[in-house]
C-alpha cells in the first residue's frame, strides 16, 4: 500500500518537474543568456556561462532611458492605481449605500466595460486622446487605463461594501457624519483587503499593458517599459545577449514584487477576474 | 450633521428641506462622489465605443472630421480581405487549442496539486509566473527560443543534425509557435481558477465515494469535475474572450507576418487599421471585434450561466 503510493507520488512529483522544466527553461535561458558572448549563446542556449560577462547588465543599469522607462511606468502604473482606488470606490460606496431614482440603471452603465475587449475602441481613443492634447503625456494612459478598469473596480467595491456592518453607519449618523465624511473616514480605511486586492490587479494590468501605451506614446521619453524593450530590440537586433538582459532585468521586478504579493496577485487576478 | 444644518438655513424655501439633515449630506454624496467616475466612463469609453460605430461608415485618415462617407464600403473590404479571414481563422485556432489543450493541461496539473502543502505551494507558483510576465517579454523570450540562429529549438535541430529551423518565420509552422507561447503564459491563469475551485469541493463528498470504493479517476471524473463544472466555464469563457484580444505576443514573436500568416483580429485592426491611418477601417474591424464580443457573451450567458447554477 504505502509502496504504491510511494511510486504514485514519485509518478506525480516527475510530471510536475517536466513541466515546470517546460515554464522555467524559456525564462531561463533569458536570464543565462545575458551574461554569454553570442558566439556563446548560438553553442549552447541554456548551459552556465564559461566565464559570467556582467558587462551587458551593467550597460543597462548605466543607461539613464532604461531607468527612465521603468520610472515612467511606475508613475502611470502608481496614478491609475490611485485614481481607479479613488474614483472607483467612491462610485461604489454611492450604488452601495444610497438608494436614488436611476442608481440601479447607472449601476448598469457602469459595467457595461466588463463586455467588450479594450482593443475596440482602440481608434477613437486615439483620436480622442489626440484632441484633447494628451499625446504623450502619463494622462494618455491613466486615463483610458482607469476609464477600462472602473467597471470590474466598481463591481468588487459594491459587493464588499455591501456586506460592511450597516450599524456602523447608523451610529456614524448620530453622532453627525455625513455619507461622504463617513466614505473616506470608515468605509475607505475599513475596506484595505479589497482596496488591495484590486489595487495589485490594476497595477499589474497597468505595469504590462502595452496596446495602449504604443498608440499614444510616441516621445521616446515618454515610453513605458514594454515599448522601451521593443525599441531596444529593434536597436540590438542582432545581439541577443543584450535583450536577453533588458528583458532579465525587466522581468525580475514583478517576480520579485508577484513573491512578495502573491497572496494578493493570485486572489486578485483570478477571483477578481472570475467575479468579472 | 451640525456643520450640515448651519449650511441649510441659507436655502429656506420649502421643496429644499428634503436636503436637509441626512438629505442633503445624501444629495452632496451622489452629487460628489459619482461623476467623476461617470465623466470618465463615458469619455474613455462609452464615447470612443460609439464613434467607432460612426467612424466606421467613412473614409478617413484621422485628421479634421470624418467627411467621406462610404457606407458599409470598410465592412465589404474587410470580408473580403484574405488575411481578415486567415485572422478569423487564427482566433479560432487560439480558441480551439485552449479549450482542448489549455484547459486539459490546467485541470490536469490543478488535481495534482490543488491539496494544501509546501511542494504544491512551490509549484503553483512556478506554474503562475508566466501569467504574470508582460506578454511583450514573454514573446521576446520565446522570439530567443525560437530563433533558428541561436534558439533553443535551433539546438534542438542541429543535435538531430537538421539544417537550423526558422520557424517563426515559416508559413506553416509560425502559428504553431504562436499557440505554444500562449499556452504556456496562459494555463497557470486556468489552473489556479480550477484549483480554488476544486479547494471548495467538500472533502466529505470526496470521503463517502472513497468508502464506496470509487477509484481515484472515478472519483474525479464523477465527483470533483461536476462540482468544479462552474469554473471551468467560468475558465472556458476567459479562454474565448481572451482569444479575442491577442494582440501583445503576437507583435514581438511574428508581428503578424510571415506574409500576414500569424494575424488575430486586434493585430490586423492595428495593422491595418492605425499604422495606416485608415482610422474608418480600423474602426469597421473594432466594430466587428465588439459584436463577436457581445455574441460571446450573449450566448454563454444563454447556454450556460443558466444552466449551472444561478
Amino acid at each position: 500500500m504505502s509502496r504504491s503510493h510511494f511510486w504514485r507520488n514519485f509518478a506525480r512529483v516527475a510530471v510536475l518537474c517536466v513541466v515546470a522544466s517546460f515554464v522555467l527553461a524559456p525564462m531561463l535561458a533569458t536570464a543565462l543568456g545575458g551574461f554569454k558572448s553570442n558566439a556563446e549563446i548560438r553553442m549552447n542556449a541554456f548551459a552556465l556561462p564559461q566565464d559570467w560577462d556582467v558587462s551587458f547588465y551593467g550597460a543597462i543599469l548605466a543607461d539613464p532611458a532604461f531607468w527612465r522607462y521603468l520610472g515612467n511606468s511606475l508613475l502611470i502604473s502608481t496614478g491609475t492605481v490611485a485614481l481607479t482606488l479613488l474614483v472607483g470606490a467612491a462610485a461604489a460606496y454611492v450604488f452601495a449605500q444610497i438608494r436614488f431614482f436611476g442608481s440601479r440603471m447607472l449601476f448598469s452603465y457602469m459595467l457595461l466595460g466588463l463586455m467588450f475587449p479594450f482593443a475596440t475602441a482602440i481608434l477613437p481613443l486615439f483620436i480622442k486622446v489626440r484632441d484633447i492634447g494628451l499625446l504623450d503625456t502619463y494622462w494618455a494612459v491613466i486615463l483610458p487605463q482607469t476609464a477600462f478598469g472602473l467597471s470590474l473596480a466598481i463591481l468588487l467595491f459594491r459587493t464588499f461594501f455591501e456586506q460592511l456592518p450597516k450599524e456602523l453607519f447608523e451610529a456614524a449618523r448620530i453622532d453627525g457624519c455625513g455619507y461622504v465624511r463617513f466614505f473616506f473616514r470608515i468605509t475607505l480605511p475599513l475596506s484595505t483587503p479589497i482596496l488591495a486586492t484590486v489595487g495589485v490587479f490594476v497595477f499589474v494590468q497597468s505595469w504590462n499593458n502595452f496596446l495602449l501605451p504604443l498608440v499614444v506614446l510616441n516621445s521616446r521619453e515618454a515610453f513605458t517599459w514594454p515599448l522601451g524593450m521593443m525599441q531596444f530590440r529593434g536597436e540590438y537586433v542582432t545581439e541577443w545577449n543584450r535583450t536577453l538582459a533588458f528583458v532579465t532585468l525587466t522581468i525580475l521586478p514583478a517576480i520579485v514584487f508577484f513573491l512578495a504579493a502573491q497572496k494578493y496577485i493570485v486572489a486578485g487576478l483570478t477571483g477578481g477576474a472570475v467575479k468579472g | 450633521m451640525q456643520m450640515l444644518d448651519a449650511r441649510s438655513p441659507a436655502s429656506p424655501r420649502p421643496a429644499r428641506r428634503i436636503w436637509r439633515g441626512a438629505g442633503s449630506s445624501r444629495f452632496a454624496a451622489i452629487a460628489i462622489l459619482l461623476p467623476p467616475a461617470l465623466i470618465l466612463f463615458s469619455l474613455f469609453v462609452i464615447l470612443p465605443l460609439t464613434e467607432s460605430g460612426y467612424y466606421a461608415f467613412f473614409d478617413w485618415n484621422g485628421y479634421g472630421t470624418p467627411q467621406d462617407y462610404v457606407g458599409l464600403r470598410n465592412f465589404e473590404q474587410i470580408a473580403g480581405h484574405s488575411v481578415f479571414h486567415t485572422a478569423i481563422g487564427n482566433t479560432t485556432k487560439i480558441v480551439a487549442i485552449s479549450l482542448f489543450i489549455q484547459m486539459p493541461l490546467a485541470l490536469f496539473l490543478a488535481l495534482l496539486i490543488y491539496r494544501k502543502t509546501p511542494t504544491n505551494a512551490v509549484f503553483r507558483l512556478i506554474f503562475f509566473v508566466p501569467y504574470i510576465l508582460a506578454e511583450v517579454a514573454a514573446g521576446l523570450i520565446w522570439s530567443f527560443v525560437f530563433d533558428g540562429n541561436y534558439g533553443v529549438t535551433a539546438a534542438i535541430a542541429r543535435s538531430f543534425g537538421q539544417e537550423s529551423f526558422f520557424i517563426l518565420a515559416d508559413r506553416d509552422w509560425a502559428f504553431v509557435a504562436v499557440m505554444t507561447v500562449i499556452v504556456w503564459k496562459y494555463f497557470g491563469f486556468h489552473m489556479m481558477i480550477y484549483i480554488a475551485a476544486l479547494q471548495g469541493v467538500p472533502e466529505d463528498l470526496i470521503e463517502a465515494a472513497k468508502i464506496e470504493g470509487a477509484k481515484r479517476s472515478q472519483i474525479v471524473r464523477y465527483v470533483q469535475i461536476p462540482q468544479i463544472r462552474p469554473a471551468i466555464i467560468v475558465s472556458a469563457f476567459f479562454a474565448i474572450i481572451g482569444a479575442l484580444q491577442v494582440f501583445d505576443v503576437i507583435i514581438p514573436l511574428t508581428n503578424g507576418g510571415p506574409s500576414n500568416q500569424t494575424h488575430t483580429i486586434v493585430t490586423y485592426l492595428y495593422s491595418f487599421g492605425l499604422t495606416r491611418l485608415k482610422i474608418g477601417f480600423g474602426s469597421a474591424v473594432g466594430v466587428l471585434l465588439f459584436f463577436a464580443a457581445i455574441l460571446v457573451a450573449v450566448f454563454y450567458q444563454r447556454i450556460f450561466m443558466k444552466g449551472s447554477r444561478a
